[in-house]
């Protein structure tokens, strides 16, 4: 008897189903935590309008001299700025580089961190030394001001290049929670078993190790998005990052010398950007309470 | 009968020091405390020193090339003008220059102004460093006090509408940055609603008012200082209070209050000297961390407020491509983090006994 091969197609069906068990599995552990799961749509939401809302929404470039600091109106839902272009476009439009450089500077951060935040714990020695001394360095030089001063001498053209510089100095808090967890964690009774089977150091950082200092990890994921951020439009609302076109930062930076303190019409213009970059930051660490039970493997295996 | 190896490391252990005194020395916390911060004051001066005068494309050649192709002056002579302003001796092999440098770092002399000729760059530290020191410790003691007393309120009220309130203020003070709460303190108290006179509260002194111990200098210096105080007070607040309940609740949970509560002490001893005290050690440890961020971040929020301390003069700096004035400021702001936290450091060994005890590794 011919034993019945799955086709192709029933294969793939086989695999979506799976994939939508994991995603309802996700979510619903994602709800535990109401605030968090509310952060959690609310980035959606964001990100949804930063990357789809380009395609139907395009940016005003236009001078309008009549419209100048119009207030919100059914064309222009959130008024217009110092030129009466339309402020909603621009939100709509500037959301983009921000979260980018923000994540890059996150994913940069985290793998320095994690990476040499475990290896300093388990081989400890003169490495952890090393690590440590540096880190101390690094968290003690005040980022802002130290970023200011690179802005004068290297030409930020890229955001990639300023993401890169932003992960390169964010690392050094990550890294001494992820020495201590790693430090406490090798003691394990779970470790201990992996290496007296001499699964090798590679399966003991990578199955045992990590994965249970996850939650530490994503909620330090989140915070070193939001220090990104906040470096990031605070260097370009001080104009020291001359990064064209329209992001949150530029639109703060213009509308605060263009106005904010003198016309009492623009406060749509300057709060569309400060509250876009508040709710933004808010709602990525609620949502770490959120990811933090999805990524705690004891939570994981319970569901 | 043996006595010889008195001097010598026991066997198994390694000791790199056997000079005794010294010994005891590098035991010291103090020391080591002190000897860390040195290192990192030396650390950041030498990258300084890189930046400025090693990267391609650093001010002091970009400084040399433009003297020599918009005015005309020799090379020799754009060299020398440079030498003088950055106290460094360019002709000199750059491993003198740079001991030059660290020499007359340690002296004070930090050079002199590109844009204004004849200001000497200390002179301008001397002047604007005092009020970014006086408004950030003045807000970092206010914040640190009531979050502590706010923080005790909520683990001891949990759950209740206090805690619920305070925690929600928290979590959005913390995480909007501090100059879009200064940009708004401004848009709103300031021009929208006019309640605040924002256009006199400029700068640090009101034009007139003369440095004295009188009350009307020092209502003025509050006056003008009131709204960044506010802003950083504001931003750092949330984070004590939530540091605060939660250790406050892991020490409720210690058997030394239980004893202290079989014993029958009063609630109010309980609170202050069992709890309070135990739960308020560990934060101490972030005011290191609270320190660099605030000074830090003081270069935004008084650029906001136009309030003249060190942080705006950074920035202008660095806007004019003033390079002697940014790289003088940027050392010393950092030497100010680094010496606070020394400070901090030292503070909390002498409340906490046991720090100075045992070794942290």
């Amino acid at each position: 008897m011919e034993q019945k091969q799955p086709s192709l197609l029933g294969k793939l069906w086989f695999a979506l189903k799976n994939i939508g068990h994991s995603v309802r599995v996700t979510l619903r552990i994602m709800s535990y935590n109401k605030i968090g799961f509310a952060g959690f749509l609310f980035v959606v939401l964001i990100l949804l309008i930063s990357y789809l809302g380009p395609t139907f929404v395009d940016l005003d470039t236009q001078t309008k001299i009549d419209m100048i600091y119009q207030p919100p109106s059914l064309e222009h839902p959130l008024g217009n700025d110092h030129q009466g272009r339309d402020v909603f476009s621009q939100i709509v439009n500037g959301g983009r580089d921000v979260i980018q450089t923000a994540v890059i500077a996150a994913v940069l951060s985290t793998l320095i961190a994690v990476t040499f935040g475990t290896l300093a714990g388990l081989v400890g020695g003169n490495i952890d030394n090393a690590t440590t001394s540096v880190a101390d360095i690094v968290l003690t030089i005040p980022q802002f001001p130290l970023l200011a001063v690179l802005a004068a001498l290297i030409n930020f053209k890229s955001l990639l290049l300023l993401g890169v510089i932003l992960g390169l100095l964010s690392w050094p808090a990550l890294l001494r929670a992820v020495r201590a967890q790693a430090l406490s964690l090798k003691e394990r009774d779970y470790v201990e078993a992996a290496r007296s089977l001499d699964l090798g150091t590679w399966h003991i950082v990578f199955r045992e190790i990590v994965p249970n200092m996850m939650p530490y990890i994503i909620i330090s994921f989140t915070l070193a998005m939001t220090g990104a951020v906040y470096q990031m439009v605070g260097l370009v609302f001080l104009g020291l990052v001359p990064i064209s076109g329209s992001n949150w930062g530029v639109m703060i930076s213009l509308a605060w010398t263009r106005g904010a303190i003198f016309f009492k019409d623009s406060i749509w213009y300057i709060m569309s950007p400060v509250v876009a970059i508040a709710l933004f930051q808010l709602a990525v660490i609620t949502m770490g309470r959120s990811l933090e039970l999805v990524f705690n493997p004891r939570l994981r295996t319970d569901a | 009968m043996d006595t010889a190896p008195l001097t010598q490391a026991p066997a198994g252990t390694r000791q790199l020091i056997y000079i005794p005194w010294l010994r005891r020395l590098a035991a010291n916390y103090f020391m080591r405390r002190i000897a860390r911060a040195l290192t990192i004051a030396f650390v950041v001066t030498t990258l300084t020193f890189f930046l400025i005068r090693l990267l391609p494309g650093n001010p002091i050649d970009v400084y040399v090339n433009q003297l020599v192709l918009e005015q005309g002056i020799p090379y020799h002579e754009a060299y020398d003008r440079a030498a003088s302003l950055f106290a460094i001796d360019l002709n000199q092999p750059v491993l003198l220059q740079y001991f030059d440098y660290l020499a007359s770092m340690i002296r004070g002399d930090l050079g002199r102004s590109i844009l204004s000729p004849g200001t000497t760059v200390s002179s301008v530290i001397v002047r604007f460093l005092p009020w970014t020191i006086f408004s950030v410790g003045v807000s970092l003691m206010i914040s640190f006090v009531i979050g502590i007393l706010l923080g005790l309120v909520m683990a001891y009220r949990r759950e209740g509408v206090l805690d619920q309130i305070l925690t929600v203020f928290a979590s959005i003070t913390t995480s909007v940055p501090n100059y879009l709460i200064a940009i708004l303190l401004v848009v709103w108290l300031g021009v929208q609603w006019g309640i605040v006179p924002i256009a006199q509260m400029r700068g640090s002194l009101s034009p007139g008012v003369e440095a004295e111990l009188s009350l009307a200098f020092i209502k003025d210096v509050f006056f003008h200082a009131s709204l960044p105080i506010f802003t950083y007070v504001l931003t750092t607040l949330g984070g004590w209070m939530l540091t605060m309940k939660s250790s406050t609740i892991s020490v409720l949970e210690e058997d030394y209050v239980t004893v202290a509560r079989a014993k029958g002490l009063k609630g109010s001893r309980i609170v202050s000297a069992y709890v309070g005290r135990n739960a308020a050690l560990p934060l101490f440890t972030q005011v290191t961390i609270a320190i660099g961020f605030v000074v830090g971040g003081a270069a935004l929020i008084e650029t906001v407020f136009r309030y003249e301390g060190i942080g705006i003069r950074l920035i202008q700096a660095i806007q004019r491509r003033d390079y002697t004035v940014m790289q003088a400021i940027f050392v010393i702001i950092t030497l100010s983090v680094i010496f606070a936290n020394l400070f901090a450091d030292i503070l909390y060994s002498w409340i906490d006994p046991r720090i100075k005890l045992g070794r942290k590794r």
